[in-house]
């Protein structure tokens, strides 16, 4: 018994290896395409014009209606993240002033194990006006290869729908304007 | 035989579950050790909801030496202890209370982060979480001899991860040891700082 038992355990760990894979994947890398990340589409409708999407259930990142997506990884337990959030927050100022990128480019934050709660404190306290995701339990972190935060993602989206990743970087916006310099760069606008 | 059963359940629960999932800011760049999954909780607690909470003294990074009847009458406490600086939930929890201090301020409460560093420890690893609101007390020596007297000491010498919440008549309102290795979610600490608003 004692030998089945510990060819099971050995089998067990072979089955469960591609998940460890799974779980400790790389961050999303510049020129490859981003995993594939489901989220609640938002029940405000300004964030629901704002993505361009419609009624409940799920949506995933490239189906937002923009050319360019920028998602950016935070938590709100993150000292860089907060000393970082109100220059977030100037950066979507200047993105939505501009008339040519306001609907080209488009700005989405997701908490790493940040619960609605905290996600909605954090929005409220930074009076963060782009829209925010919760990732309670840490699942999109592992998909995105548990990135530190703060953490910047941009993805270009083509007129059939494929996707590339023009932007993978560690760290902060901490410059808006340099920032807007380099997205207009990668965005080719 | 269900014994056996018993142990696949184990092995295959242990095979999902292990995973260095943790978020952690690049304020710490590589500076943290992550002691990789841990026994979520490894101690009994000495007291329980509706006890006087024990008193006691500790130092402070302020310098000064804090006692929990200090506040007593005048404000109510959570007493949160962390298990060790330079790890990865520990060294998030406190700026996210430190961000959070509304929630404090508005049920009249002050918050008293513990741990069983030293102090020049806890000086070098608070200082990466910014200006913290709250004072951080060392109970280093005798060696976590206030997380022994509320039954928060595990056997490896660090502290559960536990939230006290203590009325202003020194009543402990909610006592909480968590998992180890996740962090506590703030709004169901938000619910009993809100309940003692209500008494």
């Amino acid at each position: 018994m004692r030998k089945v038992l510990i060819g099971f355990t050995a089998i067990l760990f072979v089955i469960m290896t591609p998940f460890h894979s799974f779980s400790q994947s790389a961050p999303p890398s510049e020129g490859g395409v981003l995993p594939k990340i489901s989220l609640p589409v938002p029940q405000d409708q300004a964030y629901q014009q704002y993505l361009g999407l419609k009624g409940g259930g799920t949506f995933l990142i490239p189906q937002i209606k923009a050319k360019v997506v920028i998602v950016q990884i935070f938590s709100m337990y993150c000292p860089h993240c907060q000393k970082d959030a109100p220059v977030a927050n100037e950066f979507f100022s200047k993105l939505l002033k501009d008339g040519k990128l306001k609907d080209n480019i488009k700005l989405i934050g997701i908490g790493a194990g940040n619960s609605d709660f905290e996600i909605d404190f954090f929005r409220k306290q930074y009076g963060i006006k782009f829209p925010l995701f919760s990732d309670g339990d840490f699942s999109i972190h592992k998909i995105l290869g548990e990135v530190r935060t703060p953490y910047f993602i941009a993805i270009k989206i083509g007129k059939n729908g494929t996707h590339k990743v023009v932007y993978s970087k560690l760290g902060g916006i901490n410059d808006p304007d340099e920032f807007l310099k380099i997205v207009k760069k990668i965005s080719g606008f | 035989m269900i014994k056996n059963i018993k142990y696949i359940i184990s092995v295959f629960a242990v095979a999902v579950m292990v995973s260095p999932a943790f978020g952690l800011s690049d304020a710490y760049k590589d500076n943290i050790y992550n002691p990789g999954e841990l026994k979520p909780v490894d101690s009994v607690l000495n007291v329980k909801e509706g006890d006087t909470a024990p008193d006691f003294t500790l130092p402070s990074l302020s310098g000064e030496r804090i006692s929990l009847s200090d506040f007593r009458g005048k404000k109510n406490v959570v007493i949160s202890f962390i298990p060790a600086a330079w790890t990865p939930v520990c060294s998030d929890q406190w700026p996210g209370y430190n961000l959070a201090r509304s929630f404090f301020d508005e049920n009249d409460a002050i918050l008293l982060g513990i741990t069983v560093d030293n102090i020049p420890t806890l000086y070098a690893w608070t200082n990466q979480m910014g200006k913290l609101w709250f004072p951080v007390l060392s109970d280093f020596w005798p060696h976590g001899g206030v997380a022994d007297l509320y039954g928060v000491l595990r056997t490896s010498g660090v502290t559960e991860r536990a939230l006290f919440v203590i009325d202003k008549e020194g009543i402990i309102r909610y006592a909480v040891v968590g998992d180890i290795n996740k962090r506590p979610e703030l709004g169901a600490l938000v619910i009993e700082l809100r309940k003692l608003k209500s008494k």
